[in-house]
């Protein structure tokens, strides 16, 4: 093979680690969506803030050291233990689940049959409120992550690949983050889980019965503020995953919750209300703009990255509306 | 009976339509604009100017552009931050290009410039409805910036990559450059709100305000009755796009005095811009400058409290105006979808019953 | 049904024989407004419409009736350009009308009311109907952005003709008040208003008396017979009230599962047994 294809081969296969990555995000979303007509901004700043609350517990941090050392006046950071990974995944996990419940209470319920552009920008306090809070619970330093994933390029892989270029040419095998490899696992792990959860349990059922038509879903008996609190429990369980992910892979840091203005993109193509379009969305972005980047960006300057998702989703809006995977909409009067 | 309408007749339709249709409203703001024409430029300092009083006037500006697209024509825009980026840059360009020009058209023709990119961003609104459109204005928000960023002609190729404004003057007196008198800059950013304004009252009140809203509040039926959809749109985002670019040029020439896009005119500004009309209240004019207001002073309210007189760490401050800014916006949209706005209209009819309960 | 029918027969007998003891003219009908030939509809693979051919003379009230799901409202949609049929061909005062959007078709002079109602609720019902007068208003964006060069004169102008139409409808208590508050019935009545400013050619009206009670429905039986008697508008409804279709019609068409099944005067349709039948609910197979 030339040195060329293979290239284009390593930034396809990178681009799909990174774009599963971006459906992870995106899944988030679509469940939210789908259970309770929110289009819920705060999705990426529940990936920092679930990340955040992991580090700090694995490493034993105090809570709001900050604003305790600022009024009482003393000097206090960390507890002086550490915590394991799992454990500390776990009361993440709980802390996620507290806060699906408070906004439930607090927000959701006083927002029924508002409208949904009302809803989304309700979300977009509710980022911002979850990116002060958990700056102040946590502090706004950048943390590293270390759940004790293996990282760095697989050298397995770059051997093998390097036999694929032809004789005596410069090539040096394909780099693969062996991070990215597990992610991409767990992400197809975590979907193929609420598939079977949505599928084959009661609660599955009727979050499926929410989605369709809310009244009708009232009248048989589904308590949809119950419902509400498991969307968005798994919602945070979601953003926990791609929060943990992103952090081992760059670092707990506020870009983490821009990484959801990525997703954005992804739901454009893939339609807010299908999962399965979530991740062939967010894979397309991924190798798109790879692909752009490695092909186009050195002539303009770099950085495509930036822009490149958001202007191919909208071009393909113009041309099909309902995204990928969507119905034809037929509109009514 | 503090607020009076009653007594209050009108014998024409042209009266019923004029700017401010309440004999009361109208002595009120006449005041208001003397006092603010007059009074404050005698007393106003370069702290006040520089911290409160031009961001306030600035973004008065941007807040009634995205008014105009969101509060009444319905379209949801984040890419605010991006437009005020073309403002900003097109009034350096100008600047730079045509040193005679003076400077308060080449404001005026930096908001002309933004309003044909605004409008040429805004042909998909045509088929791109909603939350779509808004993150479909995400792309014109990282485009802009990064193309400003990237494409070395925009910032005459200097080499750190910013823009810094030359010194300009309007009757002889400086408005931008390192040295501007407080009133100076002030005056000019207050000419621009009070004929904004003023414009943005002509077009709410007639037919194209009509137009806009019947757009926003049901547009398949507006299309039966013949508003022309793309039309419609176009006009809105331009306009709005317009004030936008004005907003972004006074942002940078007379606020900023220097720039760099990520920092100046990041998606932060987009969000900054949108809750200042969401608090303030969508759809109203009045509720622009109350939203402005409201945003431009809590966070220097809180640095004040927080950091000089409990003295806490800056951060902590800011902290702090995240979650109050979000607690607040979701309060607001719980207790009070139409805002500030609409929480003075209903103390203005609270007054006009007081004291008497019916 | 039949009951109903049958006392909405005899109603009319004797309001007809009342007119000519009275010598009141009966209404009069000038030549084709609108035709509308062998038009198809589909959806998918769903047809809604087969092959209709029907007119509209000018002035007349013609009404289209027809069960759940007969095609009526996708007919109306088809009129105003909302749908764009398959097949068939739509003559509109003498002329072909080729492909056009809705707001093209609005101001040729069709404008309708809907079913379920299309207000613009966040605007006061003044503003709604002055709104409707879109298609007749000349002045400029630029004109309107300074508030001169006719602009405010236009708006004077024809505030003075929309303060006519709510003089007619008897709403100017609610002149100033959001739309979105009022009460169903007095929101149709705006929509009606809304329709009429635009001095339409052809209105179309889609279940203009659903969901009302009988006062209400009187008041805007009252209110349709009224435009047409007095500003000669030609009226194309579709309602689901037998018995007002055959007082305030001039002719009915009837549709069933998106087929012609009876065309004609009241009287004519109310014997044509395929309506009978549709209406009575005998198997179609």
């Amino acid at each position: 093979m030339g040195v060329g294809l293979l290239n284009t081969i390593e930034v396809i296969l990178n681009g799909l680690m990174t774009g599963v990555m971006y459906s992870l995000v995106a899944l988030g979303f679509v469940l939210i969506f789908k259970a309770s007509g929110i289009f819920n901004y705060a999705q990426g700043v529940m990936s920092l803030f679930a990340a955040l609350t992991l580090v700090g517990f694995q490493s034993g941090q105090i809570p709001f050291a900050e604003l305790i050392n600022a009024v009482f006046g003393t000097d206090v950071h960390h507890f002086g233990f550490t915590m394991p990974a799992i454990l500390a995944t776990l009361c993440a996990l709980a802390v996620m689940v507290l806060f699906a419940i408070i906004v439930e209470r607090l927000i959701l319920k006083h927002l029924v049959n508002q409208e949904p552009i009302i809803l989304f920008m309700a979300t977009i306090g509710l980022a911002y409120f979850l990116e002060g809070f958990g700056d102040m619970m946590w502090g706004s330093d950048i943390k590293t992550m270390d759940l004790g994933l293996p990282q760095g390029g697989s050298f397995w892989f770059e051997d093998v690949t390097k036999t694929w270029a032809a004789e005596g040419s410069d090539y040096w095998g394909m780099y693969v983050d062996v991070l990215d490899v597990i992610a991409a696992s767990v992400a197809i792990c975590l979907v193929i889980a609420l598939t079977l959860f949505s599928q084959y349990t009661k609660t599955g059922r009727a979050l499926r019965a929410v989605a369709d038509d809310h009244q009708a879903a009232l009248s048989v008996g589904i308590s949809l503020r119950y419902i509400w609190v498991v969307t968005w429990a798994i919602a945070g369980l979601v953003a926990l995953v791609a929060g943990s992910m992103w952090g081992a892979k760059s670092g707990v840091q506020f870009s983490l919750s821009l990484i959801a203005l990525k997703a954005l993109p992804v739901l454009m193509l893939g339609g807010f209300t299908s999962i399965p379009g979530a991740i062939v969305g967010g894979m397309m972005i991924g190798v798109g703009e790879k692909l752009f980047e490695f092909y186009v960006g050195p002539m303009v300057g770099g950085a495509t990255e930036n822009w490149f998702a958001y202007v191919l989703a909208l071009v393909f809006l113009v041309f099909r509306p309902q995204g990928l995977f969507g119905d034809k909409i037929i509109e009514r009067v | 009976m503090l607020y009076r309408e009653a007594g209050d007749f009108k014998t024409t339709y042209a009266d019923d339509a004029q700017t401010f249709p309440i004999a009361f409203d109208r002595w009120r703001y006449y005041a208001i604009l003397i006092v603010a024409a007059v009074i404050i430029p005698l007393v106003i300092d370069s702290y006040w100017a520089k911290s409160i009083m031009v961001p306030f006037l600035v973004f008065s500006i941007a807040a009634m552009g995205l008014n105009i697209l969101t509060g009444y024509c319905g379209q949801v825009s984040l890419g605010t931050g991006g437009f005020m980026a073309v403002g900003a840059y097109a009034s350096y360009k100008l600047m730079t290009a045509f040193p005679e020009l003076n400077i308060f058209f080449v404001v005026l023709l930096s908001g002309g410039v933004t309003a044909l990119v605004g409008a040429a961003f805004g042909l998909p609104s045509l088929r791109i409805k909603g939350f779509y459109l808004a993150v479909a204005t995400l792309a014109a928000q990282f485009f802009l910036v990064w193309l400003f960023n990237k494409v070395p002609w925009f910032f005459n190729y200097s080499a750190t990559g910013q823009i810094t404004a030359p010194e300009r003057t309007v009757f002889g007196i400086a408005v931008t450059g390192p040295s501007v008198p407080a009133y100076a800059s002030y005056l000019f950013c207050l000419a621009f709100v009070v004929l904004l304004a003023w414009l943005m009252r002509n077009l709410t009140r007639g037919k194209v305000g009509r137009q806009w809203m019947a757009i926003r509040d049901m547009d398949i039926a507006a299309e039966i009755i013949g508003v022309h959809p793309l039309k419609t749109k176009l006009i809105a985002f331009a306009v709005s796009s317009f004030y936008v670019g004005v907003a972004g040029a006074l942002f940078f020439s007379v606020y900023l005095g220097a720039a760099e896009p990520t920092e100046a005119f990041g998606i932060q500004q987009s969000f900054l811009v949108l809750f200042m009309i969401i608090i303030g209240g969508l759809g109203s004019i009045f509720g622009c400058f109350a939203g402005a207001a409201f945003m431009i002073m809590l966070p220097v309210l809180l640095k004040n409290v927080m950091a000089g007189a409990l003295g806490w760490d800056t951060t902590l401050a800011t902290h702090f105006e995240f979650i109050i800014v979000g607690g607040l916006i979701i309060v607001f949209l719980i207790l009070e979808p139409h805002g500030l706005a609409q929480l003075a209209r209903l103390m203005k009819e609270k007054l006009r019953l007081w004291p008497f309960p019916h | 049904m039949s009951i109903h029918a049958a006392e909405a027969a005899k109603d009319d007998a004797s309001y007809a024989a009342q007119e000519e003891a009275h010598g009141i003219e009966p209404r009069r009908v000038g030549d084709v407004v609108m035709e509308m030939k062998n038009i198809t509809l589909r959806f998918g693979g769903v047809t809604a419409i087969k092959d209709i051919s029907f007119d509209v003379r000018e002035h007349e009230i013609r009404a289209i009736i027809g069960p759940n799901g007969a095609g009526k409202s996708s007919m109306l949609n088809v009129i105003n350009g909302f749908y764009h049929p398959q097949e068939g061909e739509i003559w509109f005062r003498g002329e072909k009308r080729g492909p056009m959007r809705p707001h093209e078709i609005a101001h040729q002079g069709i404008a309708r009311t809907f079913q379920n109602i299309a207000l613009f609720k966040g605007m006061s019902t003044l503003d709604n109907i002055m709104t409707g007068r879109m298609t007749l208003m000349k002045s400029n964006f630029w004109q309107h952005t300074f508030w001169k060069g006719g602009a405010e004169r236009e708006e004077v102008e024809h505030r003075r003709r929309v303060e006519e139409i709510i003089d007619f409808l008897e709403i100017q208590a609610i002149r100033k008040t959001p739309v979105g508050r009022l009460p169903y019935g007095l929101q149709k009545r705006v929509e009606l208003g809304r329709a009429l400013a635009a001095e339409p050619k052809l209105l179309l009206l889609d279940e203009p008396m659903a969901g009302m009670n009988v006062e209400e429905k009187e008041d805007m039986c009252r209110f349709i017979l009224d435009v047409n008697d007095e500003f000669g508008t030609t009226i194309c409804l579709i309602e689901h009230d037998m018995g007002v279709v055959m007082d305030i019609a001039d002719r009915v068409v009837v549709l069933d599962y998106g087929r012609k099944i009876g065309d004609g005067t009241p009287d004519e349709v109310r014997s044509n047994q395929d309506v009978i039948d549709a209406y009575l609910g005998v198997s179609h197979d």
